[in-house]
Parts: structure tokens; sequence; C-alpha cells
């Protein structure tokens, strides 16, 4: 087993998140895609964790999905309120804050 | 008690700041406080005179004058060590202090001085065996207690008490007299509409007084020295509504201010002599050893007998005094037995050092406190005469004896000169309550209009007022005997013939007319309206009890007791070396003759009738000399239009030039120097400068916001992309320059 095997795997990851925060109308699309750029780090995080034989990186990953599960709580909250205002959830149609 | 002294001066301060701000809510007014407070000072004052009195007389100064500067400089060193030893201010603390420095020292000083912390320095000094050509009597220590009031370019100016037999001798006689006046009061100013505030200014003067007379420095006598120049324009004025009462109360505040500018003067002039010092043992000592120059002294001394010459009403600015009037009788009283006027006296006793270096006083001859005094004594008796008005008759006397007391202190009769503040105190309180009384029942001051006859109607007053008048008339065994002839003695006894002649022909000229006021205020037809009848208690008390001191004090100093020079003389007058003279027979028999001359040939004249009468009608030097004497020397004319009017002209010209030519040039050439400026400023600076920077600010925020706010799309995901784009290139430059 190598490092960089888990390393590449987290790359990957977190491209796809990028990806799918950046390009993607679907707003719960946007969020799934934000879980998968903070498990990317997750796995970062283990791998590293097991690589240097400490805790600490599992123990951080834990942290992380707790802080991902509340933020995801917020998101969804907001998603549905824009759902209930607009009737639709396209990111690329809620431009309120346009200067 | 003694070193608590400051106890004294504070309760009627309190007392003053109580009866303004509850007085009008109590039953009385207010006159319960006062008589409460200053009875309180009365019995603290009667406890440091017992105390005083009983003090060991266990401190023998180190002998006189020039002849041993060393001794003398020594001990002022002393005072200034052991006034730092006490600056902690806590009693037991110095006192601790003090034992300690004795345990150290070899010789043994008996315990129980160690109180005395603040002389205890000079204590070995005095078990010394002193090497003066004569013998000094040992006398009472006397007691400092000094606190730092304020600090100034390192200079500590202290606030402090010091109590000597003088300065107890005074506080009872203050205490004592200001009591009666107010239990006088509470009858006398029955009714009046400012009742309360009466006795408010009435405890704050006395107040000041004391603040006076305990204080241990000059700048703590000119505090309470202006403190009753407040007061007595205050109290005399206490019936301002009338024009010329509120005028009396100008004049006597202006005329004593003109003589205070001398005070400020000298104290200054002794401050700077005496190394920054305004401690008065400091002063006096240096004064008497010679490390003040006498140049200094002399301008010194002529500064104060000036502040002397405004406050005690001597000639030429004694004009006040009988103006003074003007105010209730009470006030009277209060101002010329135990206030205000003595507090000149008081003065010259007090720094007598300096004056007695200054004037060289023990040599005999002529000198200008002595002159003063004595010019004082034969005006103001003349002046006495053909007053109608009885306070006035009494405010002349006043003056005349004022005169006495400065004579004795200038022909070096120290104690003679206190002896007769003392006795004086307590017979012209009496005559001037009693004259109160006598007005109370007639409703008037005019002895020629309204009173006569009065003896049968009021038996008390006429008493007491007869005994008072025999007393300042210089009849044995009386007070005024006792003092006047030692007055005389020292006179005659220190080298200074011409006012032992001044003297006695005083003491005929008071005799007589004091003859002249009890005859035609009691004897005779009452010339008045109303039926006279005596006052009540409140009234005939205090007379009574001045009567009695006004017969007994007298006897303090005579010959073979002499205990009042035993319990006043302090320390300079000792280091002074001020002679003493034994009692004469042969003057005391001249002095009473001239007394019972003058008391003949007055009843002779008024009574009987005997005598050369209406020559002021027959002869033209005679109406000329009434005339002069009627307007007081012309003196005020001299004041008011000479010197006032004289001054009032040019001066107000003078203003007035200086005001269109000077002022309004200033005041003209500021405003065109500050139309350029603001010109120049709104112009250049405000349009240009901070306009420009302001409209700059503007601008440049609105082009920066209309650039950018094409990138503010609203769209969460371009704001994501530019984050990533952000985040890429900066990990990209970490990647690349780290």
């Amino acid at each position: 087993m190598y490092l960089n095997q888990f390393l590449l795997l987290a790359a990957f990851l977190f491209c796809v998140g990028v990806y799918g925060v950046l390009a993607r109308k679907n707003g719960v699309l946007v969020l799934m895609s934000v879980e998968l750029i903070l498990n990317a780090v997750n796995v970062n995080l283990v791998a590293f964790g097991a690589f240097h034989n400490t805790v600490v990186g599992q123990v951080f990953a834990l942290f992380v999905i707790a802080i991902a599960a509340a933020e995801v709580g917020v998101g969804l909250a907001i998603v549905l309120l824009i759902y209930r205002n607009k009737q639709s959830i396209d990111l690329s149609e809620v431009d309120l804050m346009k200067g | 008690m003694l070193r608590n002294a400051f106890l004294i001066p504070l309760l009627p301060v309190v007392s003053f700041a109580l009866i303004l701000f509850f007085g009008k809510r109590l039953p009385g007014k207010g006159h319960e406080i006062g008589i409460l407070f200053v009875g309180g000072a009365f019995v603290l004052s009667s406890i440091c005179a017992v105390q005083w009195i009983s003090r060991p007389a266990d401190y023998t100064v180190p002998a006189a004058g020039h002849a041993e500067e060393s001794a003398a400089a020594a001990e002022g060193d002393h005072a200034e060590e052991s006034a730092a030893a006490a600056e902690g201010d806590h009693a037991e603390e110095s006192a601790a202090a003090a034992e300690g420095d004795h345990a150290e020292e070899p010789t043994a000083v008996s315990e129980d001085h160690a109180e005395e912390s603040a002389t205890a320095g000079a204590v070995s000094e005095g078990e010394e065996p002193t090497e003066g050509e004569h013998e000094v009597e040992p006398i009472r220590r006397p007691v400092d207690r000094q606190v730092t009031w304020f600090e100034s370019g390192g200079v500590e100016i202290k606030a402090g008490t010091h109590m000597d037999g003088l300065s107890v001798m005074l506080v009872f006689v203050v205490t004592l007299i200001s009591l009666l006046v107010h239990v006088f009061s509470t009858n006398y100013m029955h009714d009046d509409r400012r009742y309360t505030h009466f006795f408010a200014a009435l405890s704050l003067f006395t107040a000041g007084m004391l603040v006076m007379v305990t204080s241990s420095n000059t700048l703590q006598l000119l505090f309470g020295w202006e403190m009753m120049g407040l007061c007595s324009f205050m109290l005399i004025g206490h019936w301002w509504e009338e024009k010329n009462n509120s005028d009396a109360a100008l004049k006597a505040f202006f005329t004593t201010r003109t003589g205070d500018i001398g005070l400020l003067v000298g104290i200054s002039i002794l401050f700077f002599a005496a190394g920054q010092t305004f401690d008065i043992a400091t002063i006096n000592d240096q004064a008497l050893s010679g490390a003040i120059g006498h140049a200094a002294l002399l301008a010194a001394a002529a500064a104060l007998l000036c502040a002397v010459i405004g406050k005690s009403a001597q000639f030429p600015l004694h004009t006040w005094l009988p103006d003074a009037m003007a105010g209730p009788t009470p006030v009277s009283a209060l101002i010329h037995a135990a206030t205000m006027v003595v507090a000149g006296v008081y003065l010259i006793a007090r720094l007598y050092g300096v004056f007695w270096q200054a004037f060289d006083i023990g040599g005999g001859g002529i000198n200008p406190v002595a002159l003063v005094g004595g010019i004082t004594i034969l005006i103001a008796a003349a002046l006495a005469f053909v007053q109608s008005d009885i306070k006035k008759v009494l405010a002349y006397s006043t003056v005349s004896q004022l005169g006495y007391m400065v004579m004795a202190l200038g022909v070096g009769a120290w104690t003679a000169g206190i002896f007769h503040l003392f006795t004086h105190a307590f017979f012209k309180g009496l005559l001037f309550l009693g004259a109160g009384s006598v007005s109370h029942s007639v409703h008037s001051f005019d002895m020629k209009k309204d009173m006569g006859g009065l003896k049968n109607t009021m038996p008390i007053t006429y008493r007491t007022f007869l005994v008072g008048s025999v007393a300042l008339a210089g009849v044995p065994p009386l007070a005024g005997f006792w003092s006047k002839d030692e007055i005389l003695v020292g006179a005659s006894g220190n080298g200074y013939p011409l006012f032992l002649v001044i003297g006695l022909i005083g003491a005929f000229m008071t005799a007589c007319y004091m003859t002249r006021c009890v005859y035609l205020t009691f004897f005779g037809e009452f010339r008045g309206h109303g039926h006279p009848h005596e006052s009540p208690k409140a009234i005939t008390g205090p007379l009574v009890i001045l009567a009695g001191f006004s017969v007994f004090a007298g006897f303090l100093n005579a010959p073979g007791i002499e205990l009042f020079s035993k319990w006043t003389e302090n320390t300079t007058v000792i280091a002074a070396g001020v002679a003493h003279h034994e009692f004469s027979i042969p003057l005391a028999f001249v002095g009473t003759l001239m007394g019972v001359l003058g008391i003949a040939a007055g009843w002779a004249y008024y009574a009987r009738n005997l005598g050369p009468h209406r020559l002021t009608q027959r002869s033209r030097p005679a109406l000329a000399g009434y005339r002069f004497l009627e307007n007081k020397y012309f003196l005020d004319r001299l004041y008011t239009d000479m010197v006032v009017g004289g001054i009032k002209g040019p001066v107000a010209r003078a203003t007035y030039w200086i005001n269109q030519n000077v002022i309004d040039g200033v005041l003209n050439g500021t405003a065109a120097v500050s139309r350029a400026v603001a010109n120049f400023t709104y112009d250049v600076v405000d349009q240009k400068l901070v306009d420009g920077a302001v409209n700059g600010a503007g601008v440049g925020a609105e082009e920066g916001g209309s650039v950018l706010r094409v990138l503010q799309t609203g769209r969460v995901q371009q704001y994501a992309a530019f984050l990533f784009g952000a985040v890429v290139l900066m990990g990209g430059a970490l990647v690349l320059f780290a």
C-alpha cells in the first residue's frame, strides 16, 4: 500500500467535486459536490494519519464529517426556500444580488 | 487640647455652614447652632487656657538678640527639623519619633514631654546652661502642629496651629466675647429679616479671627485676616437696603483693603527674605538673629504697618471704623472688642521680631509704630467729643484705645499692649452692648435728642455701662487702669518721654469724653419719646458678665501678681529682650489723677455747666476748631474728593483713550487679520484641498463601483469559480516560489 494511491483517489474526488460545484445547475447536486470535496479531504486526512501512525487524522476526519452534516443541513434548507419561491432549483436563475 | 487647637476655629466654620443650610428650618432660626458651636469653641478655649496655665514653664529661650546669633540660628534649625518630624501629622507617630530621639540622647529628658514633639528638639538646648548676660525666666513652650497644605516649586506650604500665650489669650477672649454677642443678638436682632444670615456671618467672622490668631504661618494669617474683611463687609452692610449702610460696608471694605495690600507685600518680602518660608516663628527668629537684612526688614515692617493702619483703624485710615457703626450693634461690639480691629494689633505682636528689629524699638526716641499710635490716640479722642451718636463716641474711643495698644507695642511695652487688648476687649464689648441695650429701649442712637435720664429706667444697663466707662477712664482698681498704667510705665522706662505725655493727655481726654457720654445718656431729663424700659435677660446677662471681667481682669497683671505677663510672653519677646519695668507709684498716681481730672472736668463742663460754654458762638477760632472736628479733620473729604476724585477723572480719560486706541486697535487689527486668514482658508484650503479630497473620494468610489459591478453577477457558482481560481493561483505561487 502506497500513500500516493490514496492521494490520487482524493485528488480525483476533489476534482469531481470542484467540477460539480462550478458547472452543475442543480442546487442539490452542487451541495453533493461540496460533500465530495470534503470527503476528498477526509480521505487525505485518514491516509496521512495511517501513514504517520496516529489517530489525529481520523479524529480530524470525524470533525469534518460533523461540520459537513451541519453545512448540508443549512444548505438544503436554503435550496428548499429557493424552490418554494421560484419553483425551481436552477442556480443560474438565482441572481438577486446582481450588482 | 493645645495640640488640637485647630478644632477651635473649625467649630464656628461648621456652625456657619450648618446655619446657612439648616438655620431657617430650626425653631430658633439658626441661633441655637451658633450659640452651641461658639459655646463649644469657648469651652475648648477655656480648656486650652487651663492647660496652658498648668503647663510647666521649663523652656529657657537661648539669650538675646545680636550677641548670640549662632544660638538663635541653631534654634531656628531646630524648629525646622522638628516641623519636618511632625509632618506626618499624626500626633502619636511624631510623638513616638520624638521619644525615640530622646532615648538616643544622653541627656535625660522627662518622659511626659513626649507629646510636645513639635518643639522637642529644643529641649536639650534648653537644658544646657545658657550663657546670657542676664537671667531669663523660663517660659512655657509653645505647642505647634502643622500639616503640609500644598507644595509648589519645592517649597512646602504648611498649615497649622501655633499655640502660645498670645494665641491662647486671644482665643479665649474672642470666643468669650463672641459667645456673649451671640446671646445678646438673639434678643437684639429679634424679628430681623435676615436673622439667620446674621448668625451665619457672625460665626464666620469669629472663625476668621480664630484662624488668624491660631495660625502658625503668615499665609494662613492672611487667610483669616481676609475672612474677617469679608465678614465685616457682610455684617456692616447687614441692612443694605439703606444706601448709607451699604456705603459704610463698602468703605470699611475698601479702606481696610488699601492697607491689606501692605500685608500682602509685607508677607511676600518676609517670605523671600526668610528663605522661602511663611513660618512665623522662623521669621521672628531670623529677624532677631540678623539673618534678614535690615533693608528687607524695614520694607516688610513698613508694609505690615500699612496693613495695621488699615485694619486697626489707625490714623490716617481710621475713617472707616466710625462709619462701620451702620451695622447692627452686636456686630460693632464684636468688631471693636475682640475681632477685626484687634487683628492689626495682633499682627504687630505676632511678628514682633520684625518690627522690633526694623524700627529699633528697643532704642527709644521716636519710631513709626509708636508715632502712628500716639497720633491716633489724640485725634480720635478729640473727635469723640463732638459726636452725638453714642455708638460713634464709642467708635472713636476704640480708635483711640487701639492707638494705645499700637503705641504700647511701638514703645517696646509688648506685654502692656497685649494686656490692654485683653482688658479693652471686656470693657469695650460691655460699652457697645450697653449702647445696644439703650438703643433697644429708646430706638435711637442719638444721645442729645433721644436719651438722658435713663439711670432710673434702666438700672442694670446703667450700672454696667458705668463700670465699663470707669474702667475705660482708667480709674483704679478697674481693668483699664492696670493696662493703661503699664503702657505708661513702658513708655517712660524705654525712653519714649513724648509718648508718655501723649498717653497721659489721652487718659485725660478718654475720661472726659466718657463722662460726657454717660452724662448725656443716663443723667438729666429723658428727651426721647415713649417709655424706656430695662432690656430682657438675654441682653443684660452678657452685660453683667462683661462688667465682672471689666472689674477683675486687671488684677491678672497687677504688681505682685503679674500672671498675665508670665502666661503670654513668648519666645520672640524674650529673645528680643523686651525690658520689664517696675510698677511706679508716682506714675500710677499721675495716671489716675489724669483720669479723675478728666471725669471731674467732664462732669463740671457737661453736668454742672461750668467753664466757658457757647464758646463756638463767641469765638471764631473755636468755631473753626469745632467745624474741623465735626468734619473729622476733612479726611473723608480728602479721600473721596481729592484722592478718589482726582484719580477718577484722569484715570477715566486715560482708560477711554486706551480703550479707543489700544484695545480697539488691537481688536480691529485682530479682526482684519482674521478676515484675511479666513478668506485664504476658504478659497484655498477649504474649496480646493478639502473639497477636492472629499469629491475625489466620491468620484473615485463611483467610477470604481461601475467597473466592479460587472463582476458582481449574483451567481454563486461564478463566485466559487473566482474562489477556486484564486486558490489555484496562490497554491501555484506557493509551489513555484516557496
